[in-house]
């Protein structure tokens, strides 16, 4: 055994704090202690983001990322996004344009892809794609995907407009 | 797949950090992004008894652009290299080679120092910064020290920097002329099967100086003189394009692995450098 440390995390807007081994992977802490099970374990190799969650303004693969590199971060999961009665417009338009079929990869996609509508909200086809190659997914072939990103941009720019 | 236990250390400036080596010595390593040392750790491949993570060590960050020099701070990451427009004005080939590393999410923490520094011959920058001449500084208990990224390279995984001795910052000359990186992965997130560097300046029509570099075709970057000694004063037509190919294949050892046979890494080593060549060239 490790020696453990004391570790806070802001996680959708509430502070915890831990008392953890620093080698445990952010994944488990969030999955495990804060029963916050959204974020899936894929791969577990930091290739396919089904574990990516919102670290710092970041898309990061929380598997990948040991929880004490994370104290002291804000961190944000698909359960600070949106909930099942308020979803948000990215979990809206992913069920309009069937944009999961099993659903595993979903809340890494939409958790990716809120962070890449921050960063450029009026993305193109081709910028979705380079922008979300982070996220396997294995069912849909991508093509609802990235429609519903896009959808999601568009209204999202639209109502801004009107605002 | 959890890594064998280790002390987490998060030195605020670089005199501590270079403290916490020198009390622990072999047992203590620095981290960085973590993207390559985290999946060795889990896989039990790497053992870490004090990870000292330089996340918090400011003297580490920063990018600078003069006329005729950039520096990147060790931890600037690829994301922060990729969107400095001055950095992209100044020194073109960076953004478009980091734009081909791993995905977004990794691009978020990777660093442009771990890349470096880390002695994996399947990145893409250290045979980059061989191709630009880059410097690198190392600081050590002693002092500082400045190496080209042309000598850093011993073998796998195995560079000029001694345990006790952190990469603090890269400087890059600003070349004029044209430049390609091209790179050919089998899927996004992948090493490259074979990538290439390539820099050119052209006079009166004909290639002025040239600069190649070749990536994972070898335990280390292969900054072939040869291939680009084949190109100067010539006009990158077909003949010379196929004896700077010639003379980059006599410099590189690519060994045969998941990612091909040696025969099939040298036949894409060519078709990589021929197009890295040609569109330097249409840039010059």
């Amino acid at each position: 055994m490790g020696k453990k440390m004391q570790i806070s995390l802001t996680v959708n807007g509430e502070v915890h704090y831990i008392l953890a081994e620093p080698r445990e992977l952010l994944i488990h802490t969030l999955r495990e202690r804060l029963g916050l099970t959204g974020p899936h374990i894929g791969c577990e190799t930091s290739h396919c983001g089904a574990c990516t969650v919102d670290m710092n303004g970041r898309s990061v693969k929380a598997c990948t990322v040991f929880v004490a590199q994370a104290d002291g971060a804000e961190i944000t999961t698909i359960e600070g996004l949106g909930s099942p009665d308020g979803l948000h417009v990215l979990q809206r338009t992913f069920r309009e344009h069937h944009g999961l079929q099993c659903g595993y990869c979903t809340p890494g996609m939409i958790t990716r892809a809120h962070r890449l509508l921050i960063e450029n909200p009026n993305p193109t086809e081709e910028e979705v794609r380079f922008g979300m190659a982070g996220n396997l997914c294995r069912c849909t072939g991508y093509q609802n995907i990235v429609k519903a990103i896009l959808a999601a941009a568009s209204e999202m720019n639209a109502k801004e407009a009107a605002e | 797949m959890i890594p064998s236990a280790f002390e987490y250390h998060r030195p605020g400036d670089l005199a501590s950090a270079l403290g916490i080596l020198s009390a622990y010595g072999d047992e203590a390593r620095v981290i960085a992004g973590g993207h390559s040392l985290i999946p060795m750790m889990k896989l039990r491949m790497a053992s870490v008894g004090h990870l000292v993570d330089l996340q918090s060590v400011a003297e580490l960050r920063g990018i600078t652009v003069a006329e005729r020099e950039v520096t990147i701070g060790a931890m600037v990451t690829q994301a922060e290299l990729i969107s400095h427009d001055g950095l992209a004005k100044a020194v073109p080939i960076l953004r478009e080679a980091a734009l081909q590393i791993a995905d977004p999410q990794v691009r978020y923490v990777g660093t442009v120092g771990g890349n470096v520094a880390n002695g994996d011959p399947g990145n893409d920058m250290p045979g980059l910064m061989q191709c630009l001449d880059a410097r690198f500084t190392l600081v050590g208990p002693g002092g500082p020290r400045e190496v080209p990224a042309r000598a850093f390279y011993h073998g796998l995984y195995a560079t000029e920097r001694a345990e006790d001795e952190i990469l603090t910052r890269i400087a890059i000359p600003v070349h004029a002329g044209g430049h390609a990186y091209e790179k050919q992965k089998r899927k996004i997130g992948d090493y490259a099967t074979a990538a290439a560097a390539v820099l050119l300046t052209k006079s009166g029509g004909k290639v002025a100086s040239a600069s190649v570099a070749m990536t994972n075709l070898s335990d280390v970057p292969v900054w072939s003189e040869a291939a680009a000694a084949a190109l100067v004063g010539r006009d990158c037509g077909a003949e010379a394009v196929a004896d700077a190919v010639a003379a980059m294949l006599a410099d590189i050892d690519p060994q045969a692995d998941n990612r091909g046979p040696i025969a099939f890494k040298k036949h894409v080593a060519g078709v990589i450098l021929g197009r890295a060549i040609a569109r330097a060239w249409s840039r010059a």
